[in-house]
Formats: C-alpha cells, structure tokens, sequence
C-alpha cells in the first residue's frame, strides 16, 4: 500500500522573523525527513517574507508541562511581587532607581 | 475561503455517542470559555466540543483543499501575465491555508489519514460553493470579490474563537486573506470597464454566484440548531443569519460601484434596519448540493483522488529516502 501523510512524522515550525529575535513556534507540518520538513515549513510558513530563518523539529521530542500542573508550577509565583520592582515605594524627589 | 456550517446535515465518521462529562470540570471549562479565556491543546475540553472542532475544523480545510480547484483550472488560462502570477499565488495560499487548518484539527487527535481518508473517499463535507463550475474568465473575478468576501466575513469574528489552534489559524488566514477578495474586484472592475461583451460576463458571472455565495453562511438560524451550543462555547461569534446580512448590507454597494445589478428583485434598503432586504434563497437546492448533488461534485472528487493517486510514488520515495538515510545514519 502507498504511504500517506499520516507515515511522515509530524515536525513543529519555528520561525525567526529577524536577527535578533527569537525563533517562534508558527505551526507544524507532516514530512519524511528534516530536510524535507524545512522545506514544507518554508512553503507553508513563509510565503511573504515572514523570516529569515526556520527550525523545524520532530513533535515527538517536544516534552510539555501538564495543564493540570500548571497550579503547582506557576502559581507560586504569585505571591513574591517583591520580585517586580513596583512592589518597593520610591519617595518623591529621587529618581533614577 | 471557508466551509459552510453544515452542522445539521448528515454525520461524519468522527462522531460517537455523547457522554456525561464531570460536572466540576465542565464548569471551570465554561467559566474559562465565557470569560473569552483560550483553550489549548492540553486542556481538559468536554468531548462534544472536541467533536463540534473536529468536524468544524476539518471540513473548513476541506474546504480550502478542494477550494483549489474552480480556480486552478484557470491558471494556465489567464489573460496576462499578471493576473496567472496572481491566481497562482492566491490558490498556493488556499493549499498554506488547508495545512494550517488541518495541523489545528490533529491538535484535538484527529488523524490526518482519517481526515484524508474522508475527503477522497466522498464522506466529508466541504463547502458547498466549490460544486458549481467556473465557465468563464468572469468567474474567477465573482469568487475572489464573493466567495472570498463571505470567506472574509466568516473568518474575522474566529480569529476570536475559543480554542487556540483553530483561532491563531484563522489570524494568519485572515491576514493572507485580504488580498484574494481585492484581486477578485480588480477583476470585475477591468471587465466592467472593457467591451459591452465583457460587461455582460461580468453580470452573469454575479448571477450564479451571488446566491451560492450568500449560502455559504450555512442554513437560517432557525434551522441551525447547533448554533446555540457553539456561541455559547465561542466557537462560532456571530450567527448564520446575523453574519449573511453584514455581507449583503456591505456587497451592495460594491455591485453598485460596478455598475452591476445584483440579482435579486426583493433587494431594498431598509431605513428602519439600516440594513437591506433580500429575497429567500433556495435552502433545497443548497442541501442537495450538500448531498453532492452539486454540478461538478464529482468532477472535484475525482480530480482530489487523482492527485492524492498519482503523488503516491513521490510519497513512498520520500519515505524510502528517509529509511536509508536512517541506515546509513545508524551504520556510520
């Protein structure tokens, strides 16, 4: 039987918009190999100029944070607004802190 | 462009039974929904509402798949240099277009074989305006200005809708979007302004697709029994009926500017509404192209099957490409 997309591994697209930004996550797309990954990623993703360079790689190797730790994992920052530095008063008349 | 909400007709393979959800997580779900908070990938959803995407999803990037073909068959037939430039690109967008939409239905686990499978094998639903033939030149002028234009007035409001994949999909459609409805205007403009002949293309070619196009919003509200249920989960914004009058009340005076006549005898403005009047659309004939009964339904599937059929060796070349590198990868 002929193979289907479904036999190509899934990759995620990472895009870099310019030098000096971060690459980011656009999309993803079906392909055998990396090589032919970037080059559906840069058939799908950018098709007006949208970066200038692209990642791609396989989905399989993305580990993510359960939603349902997300309580666990970040909700205890809350609770240290010392760390932003609107939490300190800064008395009339002095600046540059 | 965009499907049709054709939430009442028939069933997709995709659906099973309905079952009782948790009621403490159903309602943080809901709370998190109404309070125009996204839901992503991981998240807990009830299975109706991942049903509701699915088949939402997937027939939206049906639609742009076989969306392909009215156009592409007049690529290697345009007049000049440019408009083949410009159609070309247009159908490559509506290709990027179907990618995006079916990466955001695998998100909530539908397979892309499945989906595939369903579109070629004639169980899956795609809009309803790409069963009727492109016959001339004028055509490609009245799905760019019409189709495209109700494609537009569909997708804006769910770029807001609540599940992330599908509402980031819909910010790149829309922006990529907005230059097929003004290619398609320039189109009709150039014919309005060229030989009474062509003038005459122009009319006929808003004559058959004016009513196909309004179609596209999916049945009147009151027979749109799903609408209740995906407005309430933000799936859909707006309502069928809601969303066809914004795109009369704003084609209107596009025709106008044209100086074509749109074809409906019950067309008039409405001081008290603010809105035009139209003349009913004929809903049988939109279910029994539904059905497939469209006049090229099969002529599309049969163009979809020949593609998918002659890209097989390219596909199992890839993937033995990939194997021996793998091989050779593993040997070194």
């Amino acid at each position: 039987m002929p193979a289907s997309t479904g036999d190509f591994a899934l990759w995620e697209v990472f895009v870099r918009v310019k030098n000096g930004l971060n690459h980011r996550h656009v999309g993803s797309v079906h392909a055998a190999d990396a090589r032919m990954a970037i080059e559906a990623a840069r058939d799908a993703y950018t098709r007006r100029m949208e970066g200038i360079s692209l990642w791609v790689l396989p989905s399989a190797a993305i580990v993510a944070s359960d939603p349902a730790e997300a309580d666990a994992l970040f909700a205890p920052a809350q609770d240290k607004v010392y760390r932003h530095p609107t939490f300190y008063s800064v008395p009339d008349g002095v600046s540059h802190l | 462009m965009y499907t049709t909400d054709l939430s009442r007709v028939g069933k997709s393979g995709l659906e099973a039974p309905a079952r009782v959800e948790p009621a403490a997580l159903l309602e943080k779900f809901e709370a998190r929904v109404a309070a125009d908070d996204f839901i992503e990938p991981k998240d807990w959803m009830p299975e109706a509402y991942r049903r509701t995407l699915i088949r939402q999803i997937s027939q939206h990037a049906h639609s742009e798949i076989v969306g392909m073909l009215p156009e592409g068959n007049w690529i290697s037939r345009a007049p000049s240099l440019r408009r083949k430039a410009v159609l070309l690109a247009k159908v490559q967008d509506e290709a990027g277009h179907g990618l995006y939409l079916y990466c955001a239905a695998e998100t909530l686990g539908a397979s892309r074989d499945e989906m595939t499978e369903a579109l070629l094998a004639g169980r899956a639903k795609y809009s309803t305006i790409f069963n009727y033939p492109t016959l001339t030149w004028a055509d490609m002028g009245a799905i760019g200005w019409l189709v495209d234009g109700a494609a537009i007035m569909n997708q804006v409001p769910l770029q807001r809708t609540s599940y992330g994949p599908y509402a980031r999909a819909m910010v790149r459609i829309c922006k990529e979007e907005s230059f097929h409805q003004r290619q398609g205007y320039e189109i009709m403009m150039a014919m309005c302004a060229g030989s009474p002949a062509q003038k005459r293309m122009a009319q006929d070619a808003l004559d058959r697709w004016w009513a196909p196009a309004l179609m596209m919003f999916g049945p009147p509200d009151e027979n749109s029994p799903n609408t209740a249920q995906s407005i309430r989960w933000r799936i859909k914004r707006e309502t069928n009926d809601e969303l066809r009058q914004r795109f009369v009340d704003a084609t209107v005076p596009q025709a106008q500017a044209l100086g074509l006549t749109i074809p409906d005898p019950d067309l008039r403005w409405n001081e008290a509404k603010g809105g035009y009047d139209f003349g009913a659309l004929d809903w049988e004939e939109f279910y029994a192209v539904v059905r497939g009964e469209g006049q090229v339904a099969k002529e599309r599937m049969e163009a979809r099957r020949k593609a998918w059929e002659d890209g097989a060796w390219v596909r199992d070349a890839a993937i033995a490409h990939s194997a021996k590198r793998a091989k050779a990868a593993e040997a070194a």
